[in-house]
């Protein structure tokens, strides 16, 4: 790791504009600094900032950016509310990484591509203009849609893909003041070239991320989440779906993939086939379908299609049956039970 | 000027002058105040082995920047037995074989440890399991490991109904 200056920074001002690369948690970042790929001169701890509470706003939930991912999935309102988002959070890292990772370093992470965590590696997303070292390489966990020859990176987080799926906003603050950008379009896509523009200017800060009021979506939504291991593992292919069923029929629907791109992938399209339809099985399997319109492999990834259409299609149903009084033990778990599992 | 880091370490204040940024919580521990019970494995937050509590919950201390954590209270595996009596997780896995060599042990006791506070495990082993997951040992001790962590679910959790009882 090469030497670095330390500053705290104590207020939300002294943040805005700072030089450095900011730690929160320090899940990522000090192991991308360990492995070579972050060398930051400066770091400006944020971590104290008080961006640490979840609270009410307009009919929804506002969560500071320095909230731990593990206080998110156990507070009571998200668990009523927005369990597709505490569903998604517990199937993520470790019990220790979300007590210690934030919501802001959640959104921020890196991509777990290989060749990006490789400094060795030629990288455009790390190193633009050094070209893609995944091309054409161990290619089975990149992306099936919206890549380019640039990059073909997914972006790795959980939380993201629950948090796309409720409509959440990120609230930013820079130098220029206040923005705000939906979740889904957060994480630019990459262009020709690489990885595209980065998301933040110098300077920003994420604050907080807004959920809207979830309405009747709140008890019928869930996340499921396919992997190499049950537990503590990114994720191959997962969906976050939630569904307004009245009597019988779908009013509203929400989808969203992960593990597919470089950013949580809405799927408009299946959502808008769904509105309207009876909640039946026929109903679920052409919108599985649709979600993934346009994919094609990056490499030796063509599984991830049909896979994806099945982890939406699952997460589809359990969604209609209902999200169940407590989260299972295995959260977001394709081996979690019976069908309400 | 050489920053100082105030740790409360298992009760004890603690003053580390610290003329690198770079000290992981871990790094503090071992090689500084010699609390060598909490073991480096990956030291990249896959393996757990340097598990301990940050107050009050359980973090991996080689992801922690030490100078983040000033005036943090930090329990680690050399601070839960009482003198000569062991705390209930020790005594637990030593009576279910919860370990074979041995060099995961105080990271996954102090994950347990952390576990059975935050009280949503239980009793269901599949939660345990779950719950657990962060810790990885390459003996494969998982089923004694499992079987500990419940026994001491269940000997802090009569304990905590003893006194309120009384």
């Amino acid at each position: 790791m090469n030497r670095f200056d330390y500053v705290r920074a104590e207020t939300l001002g002294a943040a805005i504009g700072a030089e450095g690369a900011l730690l929160a948690g320090g899940t990522n970042l000090l192991d991308l600094m360990k492995i070579g790929v972050a060398t930051p001169d400066r770091l400006i701890d944020i971590s104290r900032l008080p961006l640490d509470r979840i609270e009410q706003s307009g009919g929804g939930l506002r969560i500071g950016a320095m909230v731990r991912n593990a206080e998110i999935a156990r507070d009571p309102q998200v668990l009523a509310r927005y369990p597709a988002l505490a569903e998604a959070l517990l199937s993520g890292a470790s019990a220790q990484l979300r007590n210690a990772a934030t919501t802001g370093g959640n959104v921020m992470q890196a991509t777990r591509c290989s060749y990006f965590q490789d400094p060795l590696s030629p990288c455009n997303r790390r190193e633009p203009g050094s070209g893609c070292g995944a091309l054409g390489g161990a290619t089975r966990n990149h992306a099936v849609l919206g890549w380019t020859e640039g990059c073909i990176a997914v972006h790795p987080s959980d939380m993201c893909v629950a948090l796309a799926a409720y409509d959440a906003v990120v609230e930013i603050t820079g130098p220029g003041g206040l923005r705000e950008v939906a979740m889904e379009e957060f994480h630019p896509l990459p262009d020709a070239d690489g990885a595209g523009k980065p998301p933040l200017m110098p300077g920003e800060i994420i604050t907080h991320i807004r959920l809207p009021d979830p309405g009747a979506l709140a008890r019928n939504a869930r996340y499921v989440k396919l992997r190499e291991r049950t537990s503590f593992a990114f994720a191959i292919v997962s969906a976050a779906a939630a569904l307004a069923i009245e009597d019988g029929v779908i009013t509203e629907a929400r989808l969203a993939l992960g593990g597919v791109a470089a950013r949580p992938w809405r799927c408009r399209k299946a959502e808008e086939a769904l509105k309207g339809q009876p909640a039946s099985a026929e109903s679920f399997a052409r919108a599985a379908e649709l979600a993934t319109e346009g994919a094609r492999p990056s490499g030796d990834n063509a599984a991830k299609t049909p896979l994806a259409q099945r982890i939406a299609l699952r997460a589809l149903e359990r969604a209609a049956a209902g999200t169940p009084e407590r989260l299972p033990a295995l959260p977001a778990s394709v081996f979690a039970g019976d069908d309400n599992g | 000027m050489t920053p100082t880091l105030n740790l409360t370490i298992n009760g004890v204040p603690q003053q580390i002058a610290l003329d690198d940024p770079r000290a992981t919580l871990l790094d503090v521990l071992r090689e500084r105040l010699g609390l060598t019970g909490t073991k480096k494995g990956c030291d990249r937050g896959q393996c757990g082995a340097c598990t301990v509590l940050i107050d009050g919950m359980r973090m991996n201390s080689c992801l922690a920047l030490a100078l983040s954590h000033d005036g943090a209270e930090i329990t680690t595996v050399e601070g839960l037995a009482q003198g000569d009596t062991l705390h209930p997780v020790q005594a637990a896995f030593i009576a279910h074989d919860g370990f074979q060599c041995g060099y995961c042990t105080p990271g996954q006791i102090m994950s347990a440890v952390g576990l059975i506070a935050e009280g949503e495990a239980g009793l269901d082993p599949e939660r345990v399991r779950e719950g657990m997951s962060g810790n990885l040992c390459r003996c494969a001790a998982y089923a004694g490991i499992t079987e500990a962590v419940l026994d001491a679910t269940r000997e802090i959790t009569a304990g905590r109904e003893e006194r309120e009882t009384a």
